[in-house]
């Protein structure tokens, strides 16, 4: 099966569909957005100049190539919104990546360790929200953390403090707004590496003398590690591209880029930056990835 | 196990699941509020849910919002049907890298980006916008979800299966619908759910891809909640929820009384904690 | 015997309403070789673990070297196991795996590093120390992990089916590998087995176990020439079980449907009726001559011996084991012999 092969008439009517479609509606739009992040930005519809015409002739089209420009991205660097929102998005990411690993690693741990019987009650229960609408889970935190909501109404009713804490519209909500978002695609990874742990690793560290805490540290922590990264992925990635969370909760200075991206695009009505944003943005996700995708190479064929 | 670990665990399980199900419930519980206000509680109402039947703009936009969802999720999971059979079932052809990059890429791509992608290509090749719009883009969002979790469970199916049946006279493609298809028949639903309620809860590709009297259900929730909190946003989006509650509860029901009949067998075997193997 | 190194007494354990061990008493000493033998679902793994400090007994008392361990947590048990699926730390290497326990001792650098080398030698790893657990063979994860659990220097070491999860061939050598071990080491082994021939090749004294309870503890040799019940006949080795009236009258003889066989009466009385053991091999077979007849209906062949199905009776079959270079067929007529002390009486069924 090694030996690259050609596919048959059958199959190729099989991989057709998909591979046209992402051919179009994927691929197409992605190299479009490169096009246009070297593009220059008009006032005109569409907002960007060269646009390539069927009827171009090979020089017409060398032409046109010839205006490309880097501007899109030299403003990048030289506009501290976007760096600053470049910034504060991975801020905010690997913080709210962080308290959700914090949150769900014995949140998980509880419920790889319940009786067989209830796991699948307990996990189908942690897995449940995911189902739901995001955009109403986001929702749903407006009325507690607002001025006038119920988490300063309780604090107030109990005396701890007098005025309203300013919780929404702030950083703090964003991160509690990720936290809650992402849970269980932290959950569900480290859980299925912890309920996966054979017991008798644990059993025979402890039978060679490790105390609980030892066993936790030295066995069940470094054997979950997979679940962790993927855990972590898998909230960092989406967190930092977030738009609705931010848009919501934060406040008139939580720039993070999705924002950025989309006031760009609607308001500014800047197409080249906006594109130049997005491909600078793809790239900076694909770090991550490319990393443990190394790691993971490096562990299968390690020495 | 000592009585203070198991105490911790518990705790841990409570505080973990008033977390994640505390800020849904008071959602819920506003929602049947007679004041406006979230801090007042003005006695038990239902006229928000009235209210809503009245909203002709929010039903039209549950109707589009519905529509596309069963319309995309039902291309999406035949796309991501069939480039699963690619991916497993075709050996190493020669551009398999790239389709499996180009199949996996919108799952680790934000949604801004495929949106604005996807804008600018409607834009640029002059396709109004509109339902269909909504429906291509909505399918090029959630294809990629389909394709992997039907890839996995034809990665699990085992080939021998296939294998016999071929050997007893199908042909390949009889082999895979009469024999890998049955078998992978949960993932196909499962793939289709996702689909659908990632469809049905879109707001960021739909706010690009679609136009002019295509609006969703989670744009016009959207473009209130950022006035503010709504009582009518409470019902409707108690009304969600309580339908995902019950889809996903029928869902447990089917598969444990599924479970508790295959079950049995493992809880007899299990009965004795002595067991050799 | 000096007193004992482990010592349990009348120790008692239920799952729910499921009785695993009941009322079990056992002492293994200093430096011996022990085996618990019995099937799946007997309690010998759940003695076990009760030793190891796993599960805690509903009552009766476990001590080692005269001190009781009830509530002592395994971390703190100078007793180490070797488990049956060998529970080889996957994130960690060879060297690192053997080195676990001396670490959690706090041992120094170089006392480890001797030790782990001197355990690599004996086990015949030294250049697989640096080895992943996922790169070893089955035989070479067997070895890392008795190599493991003997690091720590335990007074006693639990094995777990040691051997199950290796290929014939590969068993066999490495039972002579562990009786060198334990021999060396001079640490106590207790084995827990379903395989009987494994109990008999490396035990010094085995315990049959059935449903929680202990049917008989003695030496291989009695285990298998003298057991107690029928149980521990059928389990050990293969047999035949003859039913008849022990007739006292001269040289004792159990008087059957078939013929008179002779055997050693023990104590039970002139006249009744009782059930004798016989191994198929110490039935002689021989084509004519003094005997019991019978017909052949069929035959394996064993390689050493052919095994025999005799029928002797119209409603009984024996099992005989005719030596190498015989040649039988079916239905050929052939004489059993019985020499004396051929067989075991067995005591009534509780």
């Amino acid at each position: 099966m090694s030996a690259r092969r050609k596919l048959s008439l059958g199959e190729r009517l099989v991989i057709a569909a998909p591979y046209l479609w992402i051919g179009a509606f994927f691929l197409a739009p992605m190299l479009l957005i490169a096009k246009i992040s070297v593009s220059q930005s008009v006032l005109a519809r569409p907002p960007y100049r060269p646009i390539f015409e069927p009827s171009d002739s090979l020089a017409a089209i060398w032409a046109k190539a010839q205006t490309f420009t880097f501007d899109a991205y030299r403003a990048l660097v030289s506009d501290t919104l976007y760096l600053e929102s470049y910034l504060y998005s991975l801020t905010i990411a690997a913080v709210s990546t962080l308290i959700t690993l914090i949150i769900a690693y014995p949140f998980a741990l509880a419920m790889a360790r319940a009786p067989e019987r209830l796991r699948p009650l307990l996990i189908g229960l942690a897995a449940a929200p995911f189902w739901t609408s995001f955009l109403i889970r986001v929702y749903a935190w407006i009325a507690l953390l607002k001025d006038e909501g119920l988490i300063n109404n309780a604090l107030m009713a109990l005396g701890l403090i007098t005025a309203p804490l300013q919780m929404f519209a702030t950083t703090g909500a964003v991160v509690v707004g990720i936290v809650y978002s992402y849970l269980p695609f932290m959950l569900l990874p480290l859980y299925a590496v912890l309920e996966r742990q054979d017991p008798s690793l644990r059993e025979a560290a402890a039978d060679l003398g490790a105390s609980p805490a030892q066993v936790f540290l030295r066995v069940t922590l470094p054997l979950s590690r997979e679940g962790v990264v993927a855990g972590a992925l898998l909230v960092f990635i989406p967190a930092v591209g977030e738009f609705v969370i931010p848009d919501l909760l934060g406040g008139s200075e939580t720039l993070m880029i999705g924002r950025t991206l989309w006031n760009d695009f609607f308001s500014n009505h800047d197409w080249p930056a906006a594109s130049a944003a997005a491909i600078v943005l793809v790239a900076v996700l694909m770090i991550p990835l490319l990393l443990w995708e190394r790691a993971r190479l490096a562990d299968e064929g390690g020495a | 196990m000592s009585a203070v670990v198991s105490w911790a665990r518990r705790a841990t399980l409570l505080i973990g699941f008033v977390f994640l199900y505390a800020p849904i419930v008071i959602l819920a519980v506003m929602s049947f509020n007679a004041s406006r206000l979230v801090s007042v509680w003005g006695g038990f109402s239902t006229k928000w849910y009235a209210a809503l039947l009245e909203n002709e703009q929010l039903l039209h936009s549950a109707k589009i919002s519905l529509a596309a969802a069963l319309t995309s999720a039902t291309i999406s999971t035949l796309l991501g049907l069939l480039a699963a059979i690619s991916l497993t079932r075709f050996g190493r052809f020669r551009t398999r890298f790239l389709f499996f990059g180009a199949v996996h890429a919108p799952l680790v791509l934000p949604e801004v980006v495929l949106g604005l992608a996807l804008l600018t290509c409607f834009v640029a090749f002059g396709v109004g916008r509109g339902f269909i719009t909504l429906v291509i883009g909505h399918v090029t969002l959630t294809m990629c979800f389909t394709t992997v979790a039907i890839l996995a469970a034809l990665r699990d199916s085992d080939p021998a299966l296939e294998e016999a049946a071929m050997d007893l006279g199908a042909t390949p493609f009889g082999a895979f619908v009469r024999v890998a298809l049955p078998q992978i028949a949960p993932a196909i639903v499962t793939a289709y759910l996702l689909a659908f309620t990632l469809s049905l809860d879109d707001l960021v590709i739909a706010s690009f891809a679609t136009g002019p009297g295509a609006t969703t259900l989670p744009m016009r929730i959207y473009s209130q909640v950022r006035l503010g909190v709504s009582p009518q946003i409470n019902a409707i989006s108690t009304l969600l929820l309580a339908l995902v509650a019950v889809a996903l509860g029928l869902a447990a029901l089917v598969s444990s009384s599924r479970a508790r009949r295959d079950g049995q067998v493992v809880t007899s075997l299990a009965r004795a904690p002595d067991n050799a193997s | 015997m000096s007193a004992p190194l482990l010592s349990i007494k009348s120790v008692s354990k239920k799952f729910g309403a499921v009785v695993a061990l009941e009322e079990v008493s056992l002492d293994v000493g200093a430096g011996e070789f022990f085996a618990l033998l019995g099937p799946s679902g007997c309690g010998k793994t759940t003695l076990m673990r009760c030793i190891a400090g796993f599960e805690s007994p509903d009552a009766g008392t476990i001590a080692l070297s005269g001190v009781d361990l009830s509530g002592v947590p395994p971390n703190r048990r100078p007793v180490n196991m070797m488990f049956q699926s060998y529970a080889l730390f996957p994130h960690l290497n060879v060297f690192e795996n053997i080195a676990f326990g001396l670490r959690r001792q706090g041992e120094t650098r170089d006392a480890i590093d001797a030790r782990v080398n001197e355990l690599l030698a004996m086990t015949q790893l030294s250049v697989f120390g640096h080895r992943r657990i996922a790169e070893l063979s089955g035989g070479q994860k067997q070895r890392v992990a008795l190599a493991r659990a003997l690091a720590p220097r335990p007074k006693m070491l639990l094995l777990d089916e040691p051997l199950g999860a290796l290929d014939r061939k590969l068993r066999e050598e490495t039972q002579f590998q562990l009786k060198e071990i334990q021999r060396r080491t001079q640490t106590s082994f207790v084995i827990v087995t379903h395989d009987q021939d494994e109990a008999l090749a490396l035990a010094d004294r085995i315990a049959v176990m059935r449903a929680g309870r202990v049917e008989q503890v003695a030496g291989p040799m009695e285990i298998y020439d003298r057991p107690a019940t029928r149980f521990v006949a059928g389990f050990v080795g293969e047999t035949n079980f003859i039913e008849g009236r022990l007739d006292r009258n001269g040289a004792a003889a159990l008087i059957t449907e078939f013929g008179r066989i002779p055997c050693e009466p023990g104590n039970l009385p002139d006249g009744a009726q009782a059930t004798l053991s016989v191994r198929p091999e110490r039935i002689g077979v021989a084509r004519d001559g003094e005997g019991i007849v019978g017909f052949v209906e069929d035959f394996v062949f064993r390689g050493e011996t052919t095994l025999l199905r005799v029928r002797v009776a119209s409603n009984i079959v024996l099992r005989a084991a005719a030596s190498h270079g015989e040649r039988h067929a079916i239905g050929d007529s052939v004489r059993l012999s019985f020499p004396p002390g051929a067989g075991a009486l067995l005591a009534e069924e509780r």
